[in-house]
């Protein structure tokens, strides 16, 4: 080839000053796949993987139908790239608009984008698409949001001026007391989570109302498998929704891949981030999908544009909707159910215990709850560890005057038998 | 082809849920239940089967099709990374459970991968530390530019804008935007490089830095990258590198060492981790030492006794810009290949690289108009300008008649800088047999726009839908099935 073209290897790297050349490059020499293989499993095998699972806080351990894998395993979605020309990519398109209308029917919204990185990236999407559509500046955020996402927009917000203000959950519900009384005509939104960190669940219709009055968005952060039976944050009322989607469909792969999605109002639609697919026809009038109002993205409108995002996460879209297609609305909400069920069963058994306590007084759950330990969560939590259970979250991480606080969170995949071993082995090491 | 809502029969499903085994609970009230189950579809996973198989045959990837994507480095994906990402030991690990007293333990594994990827990647790049946690070219750009103003702020240098060459990628000044600077376009020269007097003219103290990529988004090498990385040092400024580019170097030339203090990369490019129909990609950013307090929390540290760790107190950092340790499965991936490369695979990846674009750029520069007639790096760019003078043929048109021949076609339309751009990157994972298919396909394209111009217009044929109404689709909005 290099003599075809009339040139030589040193000749195509000519322009590189010799002076920029690599003066050190000290890798080791390839692998083979064998070795590669052998290594890599080695480590796999460092990884604890055969803890039974009651660890949430917004990541889930659910059960993954094999349909899932072998369907997004086809490298025909996996090996392609951003759909830029339609004719070449109406199946990723077709797949990211029946995405779309999943998670509006999901979440009782009217409009969705094809996917964002992950529950948190999305809240501070979010949070920037209301700046943009009310001109507002400030915000407002309950701490009965995940703390994970809260620090996240912090870090965000650090060279933006925003008025980013916190409210004090109480009784492990979003503080309406203190919501209310600072929602004011510079407020551009409020931020809640539904259910929310500590697994209790809530309404926010009356926030919704209280917002909308004064010209401000709510915000809603829901984990989706929950909507197989909760009320969605359409029906509250709220103008964008977003979430974490690991749960449909996607394992917990150490903190990702994951999704982020995000639904709205059609009257926002185009201040929102992110792609977005739509539905049109070709020149011989045949049903085709397009990438559509690109004008708001950042190839188009470089540093005017609604988000700098570009890849997203659409392998992760396409797996949360084989997965909610598996599923279907029986699926869904059965598995729900399920989650509702054992959460509920697994707390009857472990308050049953003695010195063990509900920590709030707030009783409604989804699958997730806070008791008080009599001793240090987090110690405890380390000889459950032991004992072959991640038995929970130690609350006193992210939340003061909780040191004996455990968060626990069962999931369809927990059995009863599995709760009761959970149960004994809590009692022993109290 | 139908929806897959459409394709929904009552009463039919794929998934049986395990029985309960509890009673159904008590803790839920009415009030906080929706009125009706979502509207999913209820099929048979062989209609779920079917149906995703048909749309997955609707797609052109990189495992069916030739795929030049210029900028975006579609280059074959390696099976076992696959295999190894599907490892138990790795997609079963919770990402709180090193948040778990002693809990760092039941993760070794898992943060060896992180803490040895970013050792590669150091020495890859000429950088002294890496945060692993941006999940996509775009969110390392964005964490990049906090980490400058971190800098900055910490230095109580008072900075208003960053700058950003007019070839660049849109995310480059999105970016910057939403980090909170204004943005300042930098013009290229009639060489299609940076002008580096215009860049003298620009500075002043209120540059907090420049984002650049090299070589550029022309495929051309950047011959003052040293000098502008020291024009901007001279006013304490932050040159940022764009990884997006760096096949056509790694392994070669290092941008820590041009100069550069904030680096990312996109492994989804010059780490073979699939592009997923869009991601998820990964983008971890390195600096050199004088940011590296500014790194996101948590950083993969090993301890003396050779166990790993997470260090979360890091009082200068810029804080959290993900809740974990970034996609980790695909941060697994680009170990996998980076391991199986080594040096010499590494380096031969530039090489390649840059000889496919080549030979590109020498067979069709008597077919189509070259944006800049030198030695390219692994993209070339080509103006359709001429055919299109002369006959009405634009660039796509010709992209459309690469459908019918096989191929995916090369970017269109970027950069802007180029009238009637076309980009094309190879990659150096194709073979000759694939470039000369290419190159036929390319000059009997170049033959029809002279003789059948009308036949190009009216491609393609062979594909399920031809050339949708775009315009159609924003004004008569359908973006959901409700």
């Amino acid at each position: 080839m290099l003599a075809e073209i009339g040139l030589t290897m040193d000749g195509l790297f000519a322009d590189v000053p010799a002076e920029l050349m690599a003066r050190s490059f000290d890798l080791l020499q390839g692998l083979s796949e064998q070795q590669v293989r052998n290594q890599l499993a080695e480590l796999a095998n460092k990884n604890s993987t055969n803890l039974t699972c009651f660890l949430g806080g917004g990541f889930y351990d659910h059960f993954i139908p094999a349909a899932v894998y072998s369907i997004i395993s086809r490298s025909e979605f996996y090996t392609a790239y951003t759909p830029y020309q339609p004719e070449l990519s109406q199946g990723t398109l077709q797949a990211i608009y029946e995405y779309q209308s999943a998670i509006c029917r999901l979440t009782g919204m009217e409009v969705a984008n094809a996917s964002l990185y992950d529950g948190g990236t999305a809240m501070y999407e979010a949070m920037m698409m209301a700046l943009r559509i009310t001109e507002r500046n400030k915000v407002i955020i309950d701490d009965s949001v995940n703390p994970i996402y809260r620090v996240m927009i912090h870090s965000y917000t650090r060279n933006l001026k925003i008025q980013l203000e916190q409210t004090h959950s109480t009784n492990g519900l979003a503080n309406r007391e203190q919501i209310l009384a600072k929602i004011d005509d510079k407020t551009a939104a409020v931020i809640l989570q539904n259910p929310n960190f500590f697994g209790c669940i809530d309404d926010f219709t009356d926030i919704a109302n209280a917002a909308h009055q004064k010209g401000a968005l709510l915000i809603v952060s829901c984990y989706p498998i929950s909507l197989g039976i909760l009320k969605t944050p359409g029906a509250m009322g709220a103008d964008i929704v977003t979430g974490e989607g690991q749960s449909l469909g996607m394992p917990m792969s150490f903190g990702g891949p994951y999704l982020g999605f995000m639904t709205s109002r059609t009257q926002y639609v185009r201040k929102m981030p992110g792609r977005i697919v739509g539905q049109t026809q070709d020149k011989f009038d045949r049903r085709a999908y397009v990438l559509t109002l690109q004008a708001r993205e950042q190839h188009i409108r470089r540093d005017k544009a609604t988000s700098n995002i570009c890849s997203n996460e659409a392998l992760c879209a396409l797996t949360s909707l084989v997965y909610l297609c598996l599923l279907g609305k029986d699926g869904l909400k059965e598995t729900a159910q399920l989650c509702a069920d054992k959460a509920s069963y697994a707390y009857q058994r472990l308050t049953a215990i003695p010195n063990v306590k509900p920590h709030f007084k707030a009783k409604w759950f989804f699958n997730e709850f806070v008791l008080d330990l009599p001793r240090e969560a987090a110690d405890l939590i380390a000889k459950l560890i032991e004992k072959g259970f991640a038995a929970g979250f130690p609350l006193s991480r992210y939340y003061q005057n909780m040191e004996n606080s455990i968060l626990i969170c069962v999931t369809e995949k927990r059995t009863k038998q599995e709760i009761g071993m959970l149960a004994e082995a809590l009692e022993s090491v109290l | 082809m139908n929806l897959v809502f459409e394709k929904s029969v009552p009463g039919r499903r794929a998934v049986r849920t395990s029985p309960s085994g509890v009673p159904t609970t008590i803790n839920l009230k009415t009030d906080f239940l929706r009125e009706s189950p979502a509207e999913l579809p209820q099929l048979s996973e062989l209609d779920v089967v079917r149906h995703f198989t048909e749309l997955s045959r609707r797609n052109f990837g990189v495992d069916t099709n030739f795929y030049p994507l210029g900028s975006c480095t579609m280059k074959y994906n390696p099976k076992v990374a696959e295999r190894i990402a599907s490892y138990p030991g790795f997609t079963h690990l919770h990402p709180l459970l090193p948040q778990l007293r002693m809990g760092g333990m039941l993760t070794q594994g898992a943060l060896q991968v992180l803490y040895e990827t970013d050792l590669l990647l150091r020495e890859i790049t000429a950088m002294a530390g890496f945060t692993m946690q941006p999940m996509a070219g775009a969110h390392g750009e964005l964490t990049g530019i906090m980490i400058m103003a971190a800098y900055h702020r910490d230095k109580k240098n008072i900075k208003t804008t960053v700058l950003v060459p007019d070839s660049a990628h849109g995310t480059n000044p999105a970016s910057a935007a939403i980090a909170g600077y204004k943005v300042v376009s930098v013009p290229s020269n009639n060489k299609g490089v940076m002008d580096t007097d215009a860049l003298r003219k620009m500075l002043n103290d209120q540059v907090a830095g420049i984002m650049l990529t090299c070589p550029n988004t022309l495929g051309l090498w950047e011959p003052n990258i040293r000098e502008i990385c020291d024009l901007i040092h001279s006013i304490d400024g932050l040159a940022y590198y764009d990884g997006a580019n760096l096949n056509a170097i790694v392994g070669k030339a290092r941008p820590g060492d041009f100069g550069f203090d904030i680096v990312h990369l996109n492994l989804h490019k010059t780490f073979a981790t699939p592009h997923g129909g869009g991601g998820p990609g990964a983008g971890p950013v390195g600096v050199k030492e004088k940011l590296l307090d500014y790194l996101p929390v948590s950083i993969v540290v090993k301890r003396d006794d050779g166990t790993y760790a997470l260090e979360y107190n890091r009082p200068k950092s810029i804080g959290y810009i993900a809740p974990f340790y970034g996609n980790f499965a695909v941060i697994l991936r680009a170990y996998v290949y980076i391991l199986m490369l080594g040096k010499d695979g590494l380096r031969r990846v530039a090489e390649n690289a840059v000889l496919n674009a080549n030979y590109i750029k020498e067979k069709l520069k008597k077919h189509y108009a070259l944006a800049f007639d030198v030695i390219c790096k692994h993209e070339c760019v080509f103006s359709i300008s001429k055919q299109m003078a002369e006959n009405g043929i634009r660039a796509i048109d010709v992209a459309k008649a690469l459908m019918d021949r096989g191929f995916h076609p090369p970017t269109v339309y970027f950069p802007a800088i180029v009238k009637e751009a076309m980009m094309i990157e190879p990659t150096e994972t194709e073979s000759k047999e694939t470039l000369d298919a290419f190159i036929d396909a390319m000059i009997e394209i170049a033959k029809l726009a002279q003789t059948d111009p009308e036949k190009l217009k009216s491609a393609p044929l062979t594909t399920p839908v031809c050339r949708p109404d775009e315009t159609a689709a924003a004004k008569n909005l359908n973006i959901a099935c409700l």
